[in-house]
């Protein structure tokens, strides 16, 4: 076998320049690939870390049909109880309760349709980063105190600075008239249009006064350590929900939504991204294929006199073509390492540097992403976009192999 | 003996056929690549142009007027008067092709069970019938008049208030006392529009009906203009800005929504660099074929030098070579890009992602928008680089030592 290994080595030699302008496009493909695919894996993630940290949370308990109609009736019963108990069950401090309405708030001078949200005071901050975005004031204090939060685009709207009164107009759960008056506290500023200018917390006592609600709550929020906790902790939190389904009717109407059901946009503006990565990735394999082709093809059809001895010598076909074969994993293996290389240390530099481009500013305020980017260096990335080009170039490889088997040595002998 | 060029260019015809399965392996590539870049820049366009048509259509308009204030502070006490004659003279002078005048204000609209923030918008609807910016789908109907008194809310509002098509509902917003101005209203339109999120958002009520509600006489909140081209606005902006004077602020599109204008503006670039890459993955392949047909000449090379043939005439051979593989190629690519995007010009269905696309401002359907200027860029880069490439191999054949090129095996 290392002889025959050894004479494909040296075929490869043959035409040093050809070989190398080979290993060249698979050099240029893998590096490609490795730096795309480590920026894409590192931007999803980042992505979908920065969303949900904003508001959404990792999986939330819901009324089944709360996500889709957003009626003020859809309710979690004893939803500050039930989050007591998930943090207990689920070991972590980031869980809190959320109740949401829609009110009409007025100022002084000037009156908004706002969304409101009352929020556990002592945990919200661990779901959610708005709370740690203060820019004036300070967050809310405990329980039934009528104070309230803003986003900074909506104070300005409103005309309102801190120690300021708000008045809040509105429906409670059971649809009567719900009114309020709360003085604002602190103002957020996130940086993010939307939430500045729509976001409105309150402390979830006085929320659940105020707009009729009981012991109601509209969600239970959890944040995780990390993605991947997600699929246990929902099952988990399942598990736990299933006996409630049991003791009374609205119980049993609770639903776990994890962040992709929360937040489908997520995952679609990923896949559709993905989607047109792969097409990038798919063309550029198919096009290194083709130089492979041609090489190995180019290879084959010059020596077809030598091929012609070969085989009138005895040698079988599936010999040369098993040659062939390892001229082509040789070549491939030589662009892999180089690639892998050479993309490492690409991708590693600008993964301290941080990439960024025209237009990217503005993208990123969209889809809650910092203005560099920072592709992620890992196993996957690294290896996924070469391994893929080898296989492709060893796939091209099979047409000149095949060839081999239709050669006729007398012909092949006196072939030009 | 001169070579003509017409000889030089059968010459080099021939020689391309020399050797047919590596020249159509190569044109496969190249036809490959030239289709994958217009195919994935009609994809980038269709995509820019649906955002564009689809802010522009939100916005409305690719000029808007406001009051100075208005922008910072979106409330009823910033209205302005209707237009003075300068600004209206302006506004009636092509290119100019309608305009609409509005009210745009923050509303709560209460059914008997729920309740939203909305935007209320106060419109004339001939008027928007004109500037293009009415909803598409309607179910009832649309407002017959300013005066009209009924109100048309999207599809996805109507669902989350539970209302529906004859029912009552509430509107409330405050005047410039800020006193609460409210009023019952009919509901008499139910209207779709390409992203929920503008379904939720906008409410339609009568222009004059509206003022009445807020007590702000013939006070308008944004005229929107717009005029056939959204990409040559800043051409005729400035002119309706020096008449608006003083006291009001015009802006076009690309300051209102600067995403809108950075999506566009750098779409081009982006084509751009990925024909490029796609261009240098097929180099390789390209500068392997023209270096092997040199080689396999390098005595037929020798004995044309011999013979008196000059280096520059071998140059342009092998460069004249190159270009008919190119432009094969090219048109193999675009008549497969064509073929490919011409059946897909009617939409593809992307509701399968839609609510992704929805944060890019992406209706339910992607229509590929095949452009000559992809297929022109496509065609430049190709050529060009091509050509530089194939300098390298045609340099060398060029430079062969006539003697030991005739004596090489």
């Amino acid at each position: 076998v290392s002889v025959t290994w050894l004479l494909a080595w040296r075929n490869l030699w043959r035409h040093r320049r050809r070989t190398w302008l080979t290993v060249a496009a698979m050099v240029f493909c893998n590096i490609l690939l490795v730096f795309l695919i480590s920026l894409q894996l590192g931007s999803y993630e980042m992505m979908i870390d920065n969303t949900l940290a904003v508001y959404t949370g990792h999986l939330q308990v819901q009324h089944r049909d709360y996500l889709q109609e957003q009626r003020m009736r859809q309710t979690v019963p004893g939803a500050a109880a039930l989050a007591a108990r998930l943090r207990r069950e689920l070991g972590i401090a980031t869980v809190a309760a959320r109740g949401e309405a829609f009110a009409l708030a007025s100022s002084e001078e000037r009156s908004f349709g706002i969304r409101l949200s009352g929020v556990e005071t002592g945990f919200e901050p661990g779901v959610s980063t708005l709370p740690g975005l203060l820019r004036e004031g300070r967050y809310l204090r405990d329980g039934k105190v009528a104070e309230i939060v803003i986003g900074s685009v909506l104070a300005e709207n409103l005309k309102v600075a801190p120690g300021d009164e708000l008045t809040f107009l509105g429906s409670g759960r059971d649809g009567s008239f719900a009114a309020g008056v709360a003085t604002v506290v602190g103002i957020v500023h996130s940086g993010m249009a939307e939430v500045d200018s729509a976001m409105a917390q309150v402390p979830l006592g006085w929320f659940q006064e105020v707009f009729a609600m009981g012991d109601h709550g509209h969600a239970v929020v959890a944040r995780l350590p990390s993605l991947e906790q997600v699929p246990a902790a929902v099952a988990r939190v399942a598990a736990l929900l299933g006996p409630l389904a049991g003791k009374g009717e609205e119980g049993g109407e609770l639903v776990v939504l994890d962040w992709q059901a929360l937040e489908p946009g997520l995952r679609q503006a990923i896949t559709s991204d993905m989607a047109s990565a792969w097409f990038t990735y798919a063309v550029l394999i198919v096009l290194v294929a083709f130089s492979v082709l041609n090489t190995q093809l180019m290879s084959v059809l010059e020596r077809t006199r030598e091929f012609g001895v070969m085989l009138a010598l005895g040698l079988r076909p599936g010999r040369l073509a098993r040659l062939v074969g390892m001229e082509t994993a040789l070549m491939a293996g030589l662009g892999l390492a180089l690639g892998v290389l050479l993309g490492a240390l690409l991708t590693w530099h600008l993964s301290r540097t941080g990439i960024t481009y025209p237009g990217m500013a503005e993208m990123a305020a969209r889809f809650n992403m910092p203005e560099r980017m920072y592709p992620q260096v890992s196993p996957v990335s690294l290896l996924w976009g070469p391994l893929t080009v080898c296989l492709g170039a060893l796939l091209a490889a099979v047409y000149p192999a095949l060839r081999l088997f239709r050669l006729q040595p007398v012909a092949a002998m006196r072939a030009i | 003996m001169r070579l003509t060029l017409a000889a030089l260019a059968g010459l080099a015809w021939r020689n391309l056929w020399r050797n047919h399965r590596r020249t159509l392996i190569m044109l496969l590539a190249i036809a490959v690549g030239v289709w994958a870049m217009i195919f994935m820049g009609a994809l980038m366009r269709g995509m820019t142009d649906e955002m564009v048509r689809n802010g522009l259509r939100t916005l409305p308009g690719e000029v808007q007027i406001h009051h100075r204030d208005y922008r910072r502070d979106p409330s009823v006490v910033n209205s302005m008067a209707p237009p003075a004659p300068a600004l209206l003279r302006e506004l009636g002078r092509a290119p100019v092709a309608a305009w609409a005048g509005r009210v745009r204000v923050p509303a709560v609209i209460a059914s008997e069970r729920e309740n939203r923030g909305v935007t209320l918008l106060g419109v004339d609807p001939a008027a928007e019938q004109a500037l293009g910016a009415l909803p598409e789908a309607v179910e009832g109907r649309f407002l017959r008049d300013g005066d009209d008194r009924g109100l048309v809310i999207g599809a996805a509002l109507a669902r989350r208030l539970e209302t529906g098509l004859g029912k009552r509902v509430v509107i409330m917003s405050q005047d410039p006392q800020n006193e609460v101005a409210e009023r019952g209203a009919r509901v008499v339109g139910i209207y779709r529009a390409r992203l929920e999120e503008t379904e939720e958002r906008f409410v339609y009520a009568g222009r004059a009906a509206l003022q009445q509600m807020l007590a702000i006489g013939d006070g308008l909140s944004e005229i929107a203009v717009t005029a056939d081209d959204y990409r040559r606005v800043d051409e005729w902006y400035p002119r309706i800005a020096a008449a608006a004077g003083e006291g009001l602020e015009v802006l076009p599109w690309t300051a209102l929504d600067p995403f809108l204008a950075s999506m566009l503006a750098v779409q081009d670039g982006f084509s751009l660099v990925f024909m490029v890459v796609v261009f240098l993955a097929l180099s390789f392949g390209l500068v392997n074929t023209l270096a092997m047909a040199v080689f396999e000449r390098v005595r037929e090379i020798g004995l044309m030098q011999a013979l008196g043939m000059r280096p520059a005439l071998i140059l342009g051979q092998t460069l004249v070579e190159s270009f008919y593989l190119l432009c094969l190629g090219l048109l193999a690519g675009n008549l497969l890009a064509v073929l490919s995007i011409l059946p897909l010009e009617d939409g593809i269905d992307i509701s399968g992602v839609a609510q992704g696309m929805a944060m890019m401002g992406m209706g339910n359907t992607l229509y590929p928008a095949l452009s000559g200027r992809d297929m022109a860029m496509s065609t430049v880069v190709v050529v060009v680089l091509g050509l530089l490439a194939s300098l390298l191999p045609a340099w060398r054949a060029a430079r062969l030592d006539p003697v030991r090129a005739l004596n090489t095996t």
